[in-house]
């Protein structure tokens, strides 16, 4: 069995009480050790002055196949995952057809497979078609390998579809991931109801198309004792909501994006319409921000996910009504979280490790998620010092929308390790 | 005397010296108008193309007579009978068009922020002839110059903006403007017809009429946008005009001396009554004069300006 030691790195992980300058010694896709000068290593790399932290995991990610491969391809995601430094991606199955069923799960496993970049995990559908009506053959696509349910860009409006989704999956052990949005409140919105929606004329979605629905799907999780995990949350008030039902005993975990925590509605007044603003839910007003702030930095949230939503540049070189909602988010999200919120004191990197590793791990009930012996070989190395500015023609994902362009951040991924296998080093892509 | 900006496409962002010298070269321009031959060759060997993604009678008009009178050249695009019923994206049909060697694109559009994300696109001056809930530049100054030419100066003036504030391009460009240029701006209607936040732009906001007519020097009366109706965010029209509309008695509350401003098209019965439309105080049909020697202001200082 091939070995790899990776040395003088700041190898950190709370979670299995590692915090110093260390060697990781791995044989094929297991850490084998991790200690101070360690020998052996048919491959040695140097990583002094860098991060070495258990593999990131998003667990937010549209991957568009099949379906959408003009957008992006399980490859092609793969490969950004992997360049940014994600060693493993939840996929949504809003693809065409829909991800609702064992054939399509087992078709973007095979495609991953194929591909070999970052760990793909499927999430299944919570409803036949995303139509909201009926459940989708869940325990069966638990067999093909999905780590979770969601109907994801759309939310399940029918409340007796959400409590069977909810009671139905909970003996499967697969969380039920809500897109929390009241269709009849956000209508037609494009952007966050505030002062900015008012003095652009744009239709606004307010916060309370969201939290209204979290606040259902907490009362839901509460009624079944089922799992539920709150994607992309964007509101002061549903942070409240799932800390109180919480601290009730719902079983209940939730994310926040990186454009959430850094960008507001403002955005949409500052670039004049730019539609790499368009996001759904939307950037919000600077309290919302504030308050997704202070509650990460409280523990309130669990995981960072960057919601990858690539679109076609003609999807977005349109009117604002017209565009499609998302922005690409693998790789920048790396950097954002350096230099944005380590950086400016938001976070520190344990935490960085917690929410971007270890929970999402726990989460979706996979390995992962430490760095220790025995342990999955799936690492994120960081450059915390590199200086880099956001240049979307640098992307490997084959979709650009992205706010952030022309952004100046201090600290890159660098290395990516997954399963004992190299797959970027130094910055730079292993050839395939 | 230059504009600052190349497009007009909100007046937010406009410095008050550039609303300033629209305003001083409309008066101008009247005198233009006023003559028995109404032409002059300042724009000659200009071309300037109207682009309308929606219905308009006035704005459009306004525009194509303002160019011809300074002899600029003059295409009218309408969606109804072009590419556009093809598919063709806006972005295609304004490079085509330009394409052609046209100096300028006048474009209306129902969705907002499309004549920036146009101008970001193309090296014709745009301007905003309308652009979804947002702003109507032209509409806004050319009010600004109607209330001028009545009240004098604007600084200290009541204004009252009475209506469906919501949908109104109208009304935020008239905001813009009348606080840039110190008035005392008060904006009513429905309380679903208000947007959010709207007192973060520096104007009372009300949800009942009368208060806000109270002592007005100026009541500028929006339309009914009817087509909203279908969404429910007001009972009825008739609910409306009852308690909403503009008529004799709740103009009575103004000051003495009233102006009474619409931009048109009018809901006669509905936002305003028939017989105050007309009556002596009203102004609404001296505000369409004037949307042209505000646009012919507004072609002169972007596309002749340099010869001058």
């Amino acid at each position: 069995m091939s070995q790899l030691l990776i040395k003088g790195g700041h190898v950190l992980d709370p979670a299995a009480g590692v915090d110093g300058i260390l060697d990781v010694l791995v044989a094929g896709e297991r850490v084998v050790a991790v200690g101070e000068n360690l020998d052996g290593g048919d491959r040695v790399l140097e990583a002094r002055g860098k991060l070495v932290l258990p593999g990131f995991i998003d667990m937010h990610v549209h991957l568009r196949e099949p379906g959408f491969e003009y957008k992006e391809d399980v490859a092609s995601g793969g490969r950004a995952a992997v360049r940014g430094g994600f060693t493993a991606i939840c996929c949504m199955p809003n693809t065409q057809p829909v991800m609702d069923n064992r054939t399509v799960v087992e078709f973007v496993r095979g495609q991953a497979a194929r591909a070999g970049w970052a760990r793909v995990y499927p999430v299944g559908a919570i409803s036949k078609g995303l139509k909201g009506e009926e459940l989708a053959e869940i325990a069966d696509m638990r067999s093909a390998g999905i780590v979770g349910l969601s109907d994801d860009g759309k939310p399940v409006a029918s409340t007796e579809l959400m409590r069977l989704a909810l009671q139905y999956a909970a003996p499967f052990d697969l969380p039920v991931i809500s897109h929390a949005e009241d269709p009849t409140l956000s209508q037609d919105g494009v952007m966050h109801r505030g002062r900015v929606s008012s003095l652009l004329g744009l239709k606004g979605v307010p916060a309370e198309a969201e939290s209204v629905m979290v606040a259902r799907d907490l009362l839901l999780a509460g009624l079944t004792g089922g799992s539920l995990h709150i994607a992309h949350v964007s509101t002061a008030q549903s942070v409240e909501l799932i800390a109180f039902y919480r601290s009730r005993g719902v079983r209940v975990t939730c994310e926040v994006t990186p454009h959430h925590l850094l960008l507001s509605d403002q955005a949409v007044r500052d670039t004049w319409y730019d539609t790499c603003t368009k996001v759904n839910p939307p950037l919000r007003s600077p309290d919302h921000v504030d308050a997704l702030r202070r509650a990460l930095r409280e523990g309130l949230i669990d995981a960072i996910v960057t919601d990858h939503a690539p679109h076609h540049q003609d999807e977005k070189l349109v009117e604002y009504d017209y565009a499609q909602f998302g922005m690409v988010g693998l790789e920048t999200a790396v950097s954002l979280v350096a230099g944005e919120l380590v950086g400016k004191g938001v976070l520190d990197w344990p935490q960085v490790v917690a929410l971007m590793s270890t929970h999402p791990a726990r989460i979706l009930g996979v390995e992962g998620g430490r760095l220790e012996a025995g342990g999955l070989a799936d690492f994120t190395v960081i450059d915390p010092g590199q200086k880099v500015t956001v240049d979307p023609k640098d992307f490997v994902s084959k979709s650009r929308n992205t706010p952030f362009a022309g952004w100046q951040l201090t600290g890159a991924p660098w290395g990516t390790v997954v399963g004992g296998q190299v797959m970027m080093w130094e910055g730079t892509l292993t050839a395939r | 005397m230059r504009l600052a900006a190349r497009h007009i496409l909100d007046l937010e962002s406009m410095p008050v010296e550039d609303v300033r010298l629209i305003l001083d070269t409309a008066d101008s321009m009247q005198e233009i108008l006023s003559r028995e031959i109404k032409k002059v060759p300042t724009l000659r060997g200009k071309s300037v193309c109207t682009l309308f993604y929606e219905a308009s009678t006035r704005t459009r008009t306004s525009f194509e007579m303002a160019a011809k009178y300074m002899s600029a050249d003059t295409t009218s695009i309408a969606t109804a009978t072009s590419a556009i019923q093809k598919g063709e994206t806006l972005l295609d049909t304004a490079r085509t068009i330009e394409a052609m060697g046209v100096d300028m694109l006048i474009m209306r559009h129902p969705v907002s922020g499309s004549c920036h994300f146009l101008s970001r696109h193309v090296s014709a001056s745009v301007i905003n002839a309308g652009d979804g809930m947002h702003e109507h530049p032209t509409q806004g100054l050319l009010d600004l110059f109607t209330m001028e030419q009545h009240k004098g100066s604007i600084a200290g003036l009541k204004v009252a903006i009475i209506g469906d504030i919501l949908h109104s391009r109208v009304a935020r460009s008239n905001i813009w403007g009348l606080v840039k240029l110190g008035a005392e701006v008060r904006v009513a209607g429905p309380a679903t017809l208000v947007p959010p936040e709207l007192e973060h732009l520096g104007v009372k906001v009300y949800h009942r009429v009368e208060p806000a007519i109270t002592g007005a020097d100026v009541v500028n009366v929006l339309r009914l946008q009817l087509e909203r109706q279908q969404r429910g965010l007001f009972p009825s029209a008739r609910e409306y005009a009852r308690y909403f509309g503009v008529n004799r008695a709740r103009l009575g509350l103004a000051g003495t001396d009233v102006l009474l401003m619409h931009p048109g098209p009018m809901n006669r019965g509905v936002e305003i009554g028939s017989d105050i439309a007309d009556a002596p105080f009203s102004a609404i049909r001296q505000q369409v004069t004037n949307g042209v020697a505000v646009r012919m202001a507004i072609l002169y200082l972007l596309l002749g300006g340099a010869e001058a």
